[in-house]
């Protein structure tokens, strides 16, 4: 099994836009999924015998910077009887706005790993999962401003009193 | 060079973590409960907000992050060798296992993981068991402080100091090593260290029978542990809990021996498992059980890496350490998932790397006790408080890998 076979496999199940791209300088490789049907492609992925992703080791959201204004969130699954590895990736548009963060849909309906991770993806990145139980802030307290891990990200001069850049 | 000032507000005494039932939510009997963050069954700075109806639980809520320390922003802003003195902090018990797992996703990136010699793979394997063998310490010694036994803990220390002195010989440090480099090593076992393991080992194997005996087969430590906070394999998996916690489920699924990186497959040593021996597959004293009998097989793997360092990869007047460290370490650009078995579970680094510059441009920790740790709110509905306290400390979580 490689990533151009599951490629196949969600295409045929999918259609052809459902797959963007195909990711190869990265170790495990990996593809791009439209942000449209994600939650579905997860769910085949796992419940479909020949591939049976059914741990989600690792989600990763990265700020591609300003210049690129995209952000992007990285699906590292594994599938424990086949011991095979996949990485799954969907872009987004960088938006700056609180009230108009990047939304992509949860998957921690497919994967409870992914409960917490979206959690923190929200809190150092900045993006809103839609449909997640419980979107709070997770690491950083609830009140704190903005996103550490963008990259554009500048601290508050207050937090409760106290200067936070001294 | 202006002081640090703060002026006083009332609005600065509102919590900054609020909890997340609010007392309009809460049926006439229930109540709200903050268990932490300082208090010990905690393990750390870790608040639970425990809803109670009486004595049971009805839900829990973890509130993490008192101990964030920004580690994934601190790594953006330096070259990957300066980070591993921070990923020491991550699981602050087991830093070599850390030090080892983040080495070895770096020297694969740069290509050189093949070319690193035997004898430098041998030492990391060796002092990574070590304090494999001091973690588990840990988590059974305080375990057992938890549900109120106190002399196995006394004993779990003065066995863990001999490990954390060893170490100090070493690479300077009791806790926080700096020891593993990319590449190589700080510098070579000291001389006479493999001599000193191996009385070490003498010594160790009847204390690990003591503890067996006075701990995990105690009448008392199995009627609080048996049949408590049971965790199901299909259920462990889809919260990607991993490590002793999902071995203890019943799956047989270690990273040593699935990945078989470093000089693993050269060793000889066996997967324990949860078995349900007095209770159900997957309870708590199925899960500090499976540690037991991993500090076992670490010693197994211990004595197989003497017996290497001693014969085969013997110290040598040629063998530099540091012989294969890269002067520049400027991976190709690209993505890289690196995962290996620490004491708690599977520690995974998202790297990404942009070819033109030594600092990593993303530098995520996948932390084993984060997705451990969330599993807790869905095995804790329903049970007793007292219950409750036995639940969380047989996840075994260190704080500095929660909160990062």
């Amino acid at each position: 099994m490689t990533h151009t076979d599951i490629k196949s496999r969600i295409e045929a199940e999918f259609g052809a836009s459902s797959v963007l791209d195909t990711i190869e300088n990265a170790t495990p490789k990996g593809l791009v999924v439209s942000i449209d049907n994600l939650q579905d492609v997860c769910l085949f992925l796992r419940d479909n015998e020949q591939t049976y992703f059914d741990s989600l080791s690792c989600l990763t959201a990265i700020d591609n910077g300003v210049e690129a204004n995209t952000i992007e969130v990285n699906y590292n699954l594994y599938s424990i009887p086949y011991n095979f590895h996949l990485l799954l990736r969907v872009i987004v548009a960088r938006n700056q706005e609180e009230a108009d963060l990047p939304v992509i849909p949860t998957v921690s309906d497919v994967w409870k790993t992914a409960e917490w991770h979206e959690r923190e993806a929200f809190d150092l990145v900045g993006i809103t999962f839609e449909g997640h139980p419980d979107l709070r802030r997770i690491l950083l307290p609830t009140d704190w401003q903005g996103h550490p891990l963008r990259k554009d990200y500048s601290t508050q001069e207050y937090y409760h009193g106290m200067k936070v850049d001294y | 060079m202006s002081t640090v000032q703060y002026t006083y507000d009332p609005k600065h005494l509102e919590a900054s973590e609020p909890t997340k039932y609010k007392p309009e939510d809460l049926t006439e009997e229930q109540m709200l409960i903050n268990i932490g963050p300082q208090h010990p069954s905690t393990h750390g700075v870790l608040r639970f907000e425990v809803i109670t109806d009486g004595e049971v639980v009805v839900d829990v809520v973890p509130h993490l992050g008192y101990l964030h320390r920004c580690f994934e922003k601190h790594a953006e802003s330096m070259p990957f060798n300066q980070v591993i003195p921070y990923v020491d902090r991550l699981d602050y018990v087991g830093a070599m296992n850390n030090e080892h797992a983040y080495v070895m996703g770096v020297e694969r990136m740069l290509g050189i993981e093949n070319d690193i010699p035997k004898r430098t793979e041998y030492i990391r394997v060796l002092v990574a068991e070590l304090n494999r063998l001091a973690s588990h310490f840990v988590a059974i010694g305080t375990y057992g402080l938890d549900i109120g036994a106190v002399t196995p803990f006394l004993w779990m220390m003065r066995d863990r100091e001999h490990i954390l002195r060893m170490l100090e010989w070493v690479s300077g440090a009791r806790m926080l090593y700096n020891y593993i480099w990319i590449g190589g090593l700080f510098y070579d076992l000291p001389v006479g260290f493999e001599e000193r393991c191996k009385e070490f080992v003498t010594y160790l194997k009847p204390k690990l029978v003591e503890t067996r005996d006075l701990l995990l087969s105690n009448k008392i430590y199995v009627e609080r542990t048996a049949n408590v906070g049971v965790l199901s394999r299909d259920l462990a998996i889809n919260y990607g809990v991993t490590g002793p916690m999902l071995r203890a489920s019943g799956l047989r699924f270690d990273l040593r021996r699935i990945d078989g990186y470093s000089v693993y497959p050269e060793l000889d040593f066996e997967i324990p498992v949860g078995e349900g021996t007095v209770g159900t597959v997957g309870d708590c004293w199925d899960r500090t059980w499976v540690r037991y009998r991993e500090c076992e097989e670490s010693v197994k793997i211990i004595e197989q890496c003497l017996e290497v360092l001693t014969k085969e990869h013997k110290r040598t007047r040629d063998y530099d350490p540091r012989a294969m460290v890269p002067k520049k370490i400027r991976p190709q650009a690209q993505d890289f998932y690196v995962r290996a078995e620490n004491p708690k579970g599977e520690l995974g680094f998202y790297f990404r790397a942009d070819g033109r510059n030594d600092v990593p441009v993303r530098c995520k920790a996948r932390s084993c006790c984060f997705s451990n740790l969330s599993v807790v709110p869905e095995i804790s509905r329903g049970v007793l408080i007292a219950d409750f306290i036995a639940i969380v400390g047989s996840v075994d979580f260190v704080l500095g890998e929660v909160d990062r």
